[in-house]
């Protein structure tokens, strides 16, 4: 099972030809040697793992701690053609003060929508805390060019974006070419400015636990200050598997360069015993260190409710139900 | 093989909940015995968080079974009573076993449930017209009211009558378009458990009806208090859980079927599920939708409503 050390054989890869980790990105050759001398991910001990981690029971105490820690890193998000300032501001709305009945509910991290949208939001959540974050980088699919992405980017800065979730080109790292997925990402890093990078990778279009394990590193090593699952737009979205090898490199990571990057799970997370689940592997993997709304986030929508009507159940000793909670 | 020396098949009776055939989540079961004490089966314990399930599977069939015309839902209910009928014997067996009656007097009670659930059947696309309606008002306007079920209904089933009291109180909640998490008799909830089986292979779709089995104080407890559950039928609580169910009913404003008097006394022996229903069951769990809709520029046309 995985340790806080990185395993021999990870750090045999990072010594490669004598070169140091900040040679592995100086050519096209390098990073690819870089990237396939990472260790193979044992598939099955990975999936064993994380229903292992998932099998804990948190009761109580615990679990109120759990609920509100979670709900104070949800990136709530809305991301439909058919947003509209209104429900962008409702949104806002929600995320600072998720449920109106009790003030005690903690607010969520952030508020995701696309790059237009971000304006209203940061209107809308100005002086709240609450971030604001934008999609950028023609998201979903990511296929444009690179200008109209930076532009993209640029847009969504200056709109007041405190965050941008920028999607990998997958088309290019699942044909080999590594190098244009990496300056990809460090052409968007400059347009951040003082803008945290989320980097999304689309982890079912990866195919492979290889190639998340790759895409992690390579996201890394250009400077993501965030690295993410999913869009939420393909069928297989964030999985306690994919979420826990990503924990894992960002573990390594630290151990290796001393650099600490968060990781945002996103799509399909809508229970609370999802949400507990992933709070267990954050734990347990990468640490107490990332057990905080800077460094691990949920990127959902419909989780929100669902956590807040178990707090309810908490407080009250009722079950509550979707009428006690807004629609959005 | 002959017959001496074929080993017992065993059944293992689960709950019925969302379609599906789960053991309780907290993996409890308890002694299920005839009149004469002799032991019968091991049935599911229920938690609350079963009837938390129930409910959430019930508030996920509601919009698809409130929204099926009642023509449709009349031929489903109408479909059961012809599984029931398929699985006779079966239901004479269990009740004859739950409520200490000769093979006889067994089979007439299993023919009344049938011909109960034919009954309600009938009545689907019927209780509209008798509960709703126009009304005359005083101004140029249609004004129409009509009955719309309540929704997620908490039915606790009666303690004694094991089938024919069980259809006769689940029965007039699904008619009218409502669904249902019923609590079976803690004593006698085999035919109940049977039935979900029943309904399983039926055209009702999965949710509508959810059966538990346990005790009926710890289950009916959690749903009573249960936001998400709009309606409580309390007839197989005795009075004191019935007071108590009442009282935390009342947080969200639930619809309450209070037991009657016959039933009060907290064993519904007394009850004679036998005699002729009526509709009272059906309308306890029916909202009143009136609308009001003008009829038109009376003067121009000459029309005379």
């Amino acid at each position: 099972m995985p340790t806080t050390a990185p395993s021999p054989k990870l750090s045999a890869a990072f010594e490669q030809g004598g070169t140091p980790l900040s040679d592995a990105t100086a050519s096209d050759s390098s990073l690819r040697r870089f990237l396939f001398g990472l260790p193979g991910v044992d598939a099955v001990g990975l999936e064993a793992r994380a229903a292992s981690l998932g099998t804990r029971s948190i009761k109580t105490t615990a679990k109120a701690y759990a609920i509100d820690l979670a709900i104070s890193m949800i990136d709530l998000t809305t991301l439909e053609g058919a947003d509209t300032p209104g429900k962008v501001r409702a949104l806002a709305a929600k995320a600072v003060h998720p449920d109106p009945t009790d003030r005690t509910t903690p607010r969520t991290a952030a508020v995701c929508v696309y790059p237009d949208m971000a304006a209203t939001a940061a209107a809308a959540l100005a002086g709240s805390g609450v971030k604001v974050a934008s999609v950028a980088t023609a998201f979903p699919a990511g296929r444009a060019a690179l200008d109209i992405k930076l532009a993209d980017v640029r847009e969504a800065v200056a709109a007041g974006a405190d965050e941008i979730d920028m999607v990998i080109d997958r088309g290019a790292f699942l044909s080999g070419r590594f190098m244009k997925v990496y300056e990809e990402i460090l052409a968007v890093k400059a347009e951040c400015g003082t803008a945290r990078l989320k980097v999304i990778f689309e982890t079912g279009e990866l195919s492979t636990y290889d190639n998340i394990r790759r895409a992690s590193w390579l996201g890394m090593l250009a400077g993501a200050d965030f690295i993410k699952t999913s869009t939420g737009k393909v069928a297989t979205n964030a999985t306690p598997a994919n979420t826990l090898l990503m924990l894992e490199a960002v573990r390594d990571f630290r151990a290796q360069t001393g650099v600490q990057v968060g990781v945002k799970p996103a799509g399909g997370i809508r229970t609370t015993k999802d949400a507990v689940k992933f709070l267990v592997l954050v734990k347990e993997t990468a640490g107490e260190d990332w057990l905080d709304n800077h460094w691990f986030r949920f990127g959902a929508s419909s989780l929100l409710n669902d956590l807040l009507m178990q707090r309810q159940k908490l407080s009250t000793g009722r079950y509550s139900g979707p009428d006690y909670v807004t629609v959005d | 093989m002959s017959e001496q020396n074929r080993l017992g098949v065993f059944k293992t009776y689960k709950l019925y909940v969302g379609g599906k055939f789960p053991r309780s989540e907290s993996g409890r079961v308890y002694e299920v015995t005839d009149s004469k004490g002799q032991w019968l089966a091991n049935v599911p314990q229920s938690s609350r968080k079963d009837a938390r399930d129930a409910v959430v599977a019930a508030r996920k069939a509601f919009g698809g079974w409130s929204g099926a015309t009642a023509y449709n839902r009349g031929q489903v209910l109408y479909r059961v009573a012809e599984m029931l009928e398929g699985r006779k014997e079966q239901f004479v067996r269990e009740v004859a076993a739950a409520e200490g009656l000769s093979k006889s007097k067994a089979a007439a009670v299993v023919d009344a449930a049938i011909d109960r659930w034919v009954w309600y059947a009938g009545w689907t696309d019927k209780i509209g017209q008798i509960s709703g309606g126009a009304n005359p008002v005083a101004g140029p306007f249609f004004n129409l009211s009509t009955p719309e079920p309540t929704g997620v209904v908490t039915v606790l089933a009666p303690q004694k009558s094991s089938l024919l009291g069980l259809v006769s109180v689940i029965a007039p909640v699904i008619a009218t378009g409502n669904t249902a998490v019923v609590i079976a008799s803690a004593d006698a909830p085999l035919p109940a458990l049977s039935l979900g089986e029943v309904l399983a292979t039926s055209d009702v779709p999965g949710g509508v009806v959810n059966i538990l089995s346990g005790a009926t104080a710890e289950l009916a407890a959690p749903l009573a208090a249960h936001q998400d559950v709009n309606a409580i039928d309390l007839t197989g609580a005795g009075p004191e859980l019935a007071k108590e169910l009442e009282i935390a009913a009342a947080d969200n404003l639930k619809r309450v079927l209070r037991p009657r008097p016959a039933e009060a006394d907290g064993s519904d022996a007394s009850t004679d599920w036998l005699a002729a229903p009526g509709t009272h069951r059906l309308t306890a769990f029916l909202e009143t939708k009136t609308v009001w809709h003008p009829t038109g520029a009376l003067g121009a046309s000459g029309s005379s409503y």
